[in-house]
């Protein structure tokens, strides 16, 4: 009988066992980051165990590493909140001396990356480590008890931004760290989401093989902190990627006007000039996302703060040289 | 042959990284220590020492870069002083947790506000509950042994704790002196490799580090790092020992002068160390009881040897560079503790001096002299004394 291969290596390098709640995505990305780079170290270097974690303070670390235990199999060391890339440029620098190949990946939350930790992963990226950096994204300080981030989106509630009489909820729009980083000209950035896991992993590979530094933000549900069903994660994060709320793209060297843009799906058509996205009509509407997640459930009570997300969206999308149109419900 | 020549500490500091051989710096420019990272560039740059030389964006970032490299199983150097070592602050900690044994050159310098860019030593006092040994030179020459000698301190199986030595701003670290330079196969040979059993980030053998440690775990993991203070001490006698049998320089945790007989001790340390032998000089031409005693080691304190210091003396004199705001400074609380159950003890005077570089002259001294004589005779006398202060512009 013939034998499917599985279409990613069947290795453990964040195990069960660890604490982290019913229905995280953020785990999942772990879960699927480190498969990807074992599978990229094997097939650049032939081990697929060549890689080490330097990890931020925060949900996934607090949950993987509580002494005398650890969900991690491969060499790990957590810091603090703002200095994972620092410590990664360290790691990576020891191994040069040392004469090991293989390559360092840091992981940082939202907050320890787009707040806390911009210097530092700024810092590791212009003085070009051979370091990945994972931002994985669930849109708030989760670890603390949900607390907004600039990486919040727009509308969204949390305990520091709470909707009110003279508040919509969070009032900034959602800051991309995945741009800032390409403008360091580094070779690879991309965005991905656990709500197309294969995407995810395929750039995930793509930024472990690359000599140099490499960013890619990965959009997490997180069921507690977005009060959404904790069976529905990835369905919620394909949403996002299917209404127009989160961009797939990649960017190499910084050349943002050769951007690599994926087709959202969710019937989205997108058309593309020399091989180029340059507009995308999609055709599900954002209240498909937003209605899943109590985070919004404020906003159907005003509806003009859901046209407002729109136009953001827009915008974001603008400055990937996209036009995009989103319909409303009903159209 | 060791080499003879004149030099900066700040030299002194970049030869004796060089001469360690560390494998990882990272290190970003402050007056007055940016002469250590610039001189190690140089050193890279011409293939005399073979480390990769992180050039981070900050002091957070060149500590963390450390924490990684040394969690990584390398030897690791940085330099920095004030406001760098206090945005270490947090990291500090954290080093001496993990247990890595990476050495600090400090360049003794003030604190902010006002800026201030000379010499005083709050800077590292302020990190004295980190958990990092402390060692103060007195002058260029100390600043290279004491950097060689904490390496080899701070990696003793017994220790692994972090190392951090200071030598003051601009009196030292801009100030040319005579300084010899070792051997590169005697400091080889006193130094040996670093293979850490504890950390390492090795795929062929997977470890955590840094991890969480709820309250049944918390205070066993901070007393060990008490318990490798409390073995330090033994070590660094040991130490400073085969040093002097290699290398011919003596060092003690506390060196006395003309302490015999003395009825007033002076206690300080750094460079002020060697005014305050001068001016014990200049007293005991005069005829008075005077001594000095200076703390090489703050760091583990060296609590046994302030107990034996004390019993020579019927007043110390602590003179410091560094202030607890309501309560005195650092020496004298640590003076204070070493001999408040002890049945004889020495009065003791704090004299805060010399601050954001005030120069420390003998007309201070005589000040310190004459408030330490009003104790010693049994007169009332001020506990704190901030000494060679303009009350004319406050």
């Amino acid at each position: 009988m013939a034998v499917r291969k599985p279409p990613i290596t069947t290795r453990e390098y964040w195990a069960p066992g660890h604490a982290a709640c019913a229905g995280c995505g953020c785990a999942t990305a772990l879960k699927l980051a480190t498969k990807a780079f074992s599978e990229a170290m094997e097939e650049k270097y032939g081990d697929p165990n060549a890689f080490a974690i330097a990890q931020a303070t925060g949900c996934m670390e607090v949950v993987s590493a509580v002494f005398p235990y650890t969900a991690w199999k491969v060499p790990w060391i957590h810091v603090a909140f703002e200095n994972a890339a620092a410590a990664a440029s360290g790691v990576e620098a020891a191994w040069k001396k040392l004469g090991r190949r293989g390559k360092i990946l840091a992981i940082g939350g939202d907050g320890g990356t787009a707040d806390i930790g911009m210097q530092a992963l700024s810092g590791m990226l212009e003085r070009r480590h051979n370091v990945v950096y994972l931002m994985y994204d669930n849109e708030a300080y989760m670890n603390t008890g949900i607390q907004r981030s600039s990486s919040t989106p727009y509308g969204a509630w949390t305990t520091t931004s709470p909707p009110g009489k003279y508040s919509i909820g969070e009032d900034k729009p959602k800051k991309w760290v995945a741009l800032i980083a390409a403008a360091h000209q580094v070779p690879y950035v991309a965005t991905a989401s656990i709500g197309n896991p294969f995407d995810f992993v395929r750039k995930m590979k793509r930024a472990a093989k690359v000599d140099g530094p490499a960013f890619v933000q990965v959009h997490c549900t997180c069921p507690t902190g977005w009060k959404s069903p904790l069976e529905k994660g990835v369905e919620i994060a394909r949403l996002a990627i299917e209404t127009g709320i989160w961009p797939l793209f990649e960017i190499e060297n910084g050349d943002f006007f050769n951007i690599k843009i994926q087709a959202p799906g969710g019937g989205a058509k997108v058309k593309r000039e020399g091989g180029r996205v340059v507009a995308i009509e999609f055709k599900k509407p954002i209240e498909e996302y937003l209605k899943l997640q109590g985070r919004f459930k404020h906003l159907f009570k005003r509806p003009e703060a859901i046209d407002e997300m729109r136009e953001q969206i827009k915008a974001m999308w603008k400055v990937l040289g996209v036009d995009v149109t989103l319909p409303k419900p009903g159209e | 042959m060791p080499i003879r020549t004149v030099m900066k500490a700040n030299e002194a500091a970049a030869w004796a990284a060089k001469l360690a051989k560390p494998k990882v710096i990272a290190a970003f420019p402050i007056t007055p220590s940016t002469l250590i990272p610039e001189k190690i560039s140089e050193f890279v740059a011409n293939g005399e020492l073979d480390a990769e030389f992180i050039k981070v964006e900050s002091e957070h970032s060149a500590i963390s870069a450390c924490v990684g490299a040394s969690a990584a199983g390398v030897r690791t150097f940085t330099a920095t002083a004030s406001q760098g070592l206090a945005l270490m602050h947090e990291v500090l900690f954290i080093a001496a947790g993990m247990r890595l044994p990476i050495v600090i050159a400090v360049g003794n310098r003030s604190l902010s506000a006002p800026i201030n860019i000379w010499n005083d030593w709050q800077d590292s006092i302020s990190q004295r509950d980190t958990g990092w040994m402390q060692f103060y030179a007195e002058n260029n020459q100390e600043a290279l042994d004491l950097i060689l000698i904490a390496f080899k301190v701070a990696e003793d199986e017994r220790v692994l704790l972090p190392a951090m030595i200071g030598f003051d701003a601009f009196i030292l670290t801009h100030t040319v002196e005579p300084v010899e330079i070792p051997d590169q196969e005697v400091v080889d040979e006193f130094l040996g490799e670093y293979e850490p059993n504890h950390a390492y980030l090795d795929p062929a053998r997977p470890i955590t580090q840094g991890t969480l440690a709820f309250p049944a775990h918390y205070m066993e993991a901070r007393y060990t790092v008490w318990e490798a203070n409390e073995n330090a001490k033994k070590v660094i006698d040991e130490v400073f020992a085969e040093f002097e049998k290699r290398f011919g320089r003596k060092y003690q945790k506390i060196e006395e002068y003309r302490t015999d007989d003395a009825e007033i001790v002076f206690v300080t340390m750094g460079s002020l160390a060697g005014t305050v032998k001068e001016y014990v000089d200049h007293l005991r031409k005069k005829g008075i009881k005077a001594g000095a005693a200076k703390l090489t080691v703050y760091r583990p304190f060296p609590t046994e040897e302030v107990r034996e210091l004390a019993k020579k003396a019927k007043v110390i004199a602590l003179l410091e560079k560094n202030v607890t705001f309501s309560v005195g400074g650092a020496l004298f609380q640590d003076f204070s503790r070493a001999l408040v159950n002890q049945e004889e003890k020495p009065i003791l005077v704090d004299f805060i001096i010399g601050l954001g570089g005030r120069d420390v002259t003998f007309k201070n001294l005589d000040e310190v002299l004459e408030i330490s004589k009003k104790a010693l005779s049994g007169e009332e006398f001020d506990e704190v004394n901030w000494i060679g202060l303009r009350k004319e512009i406050l």
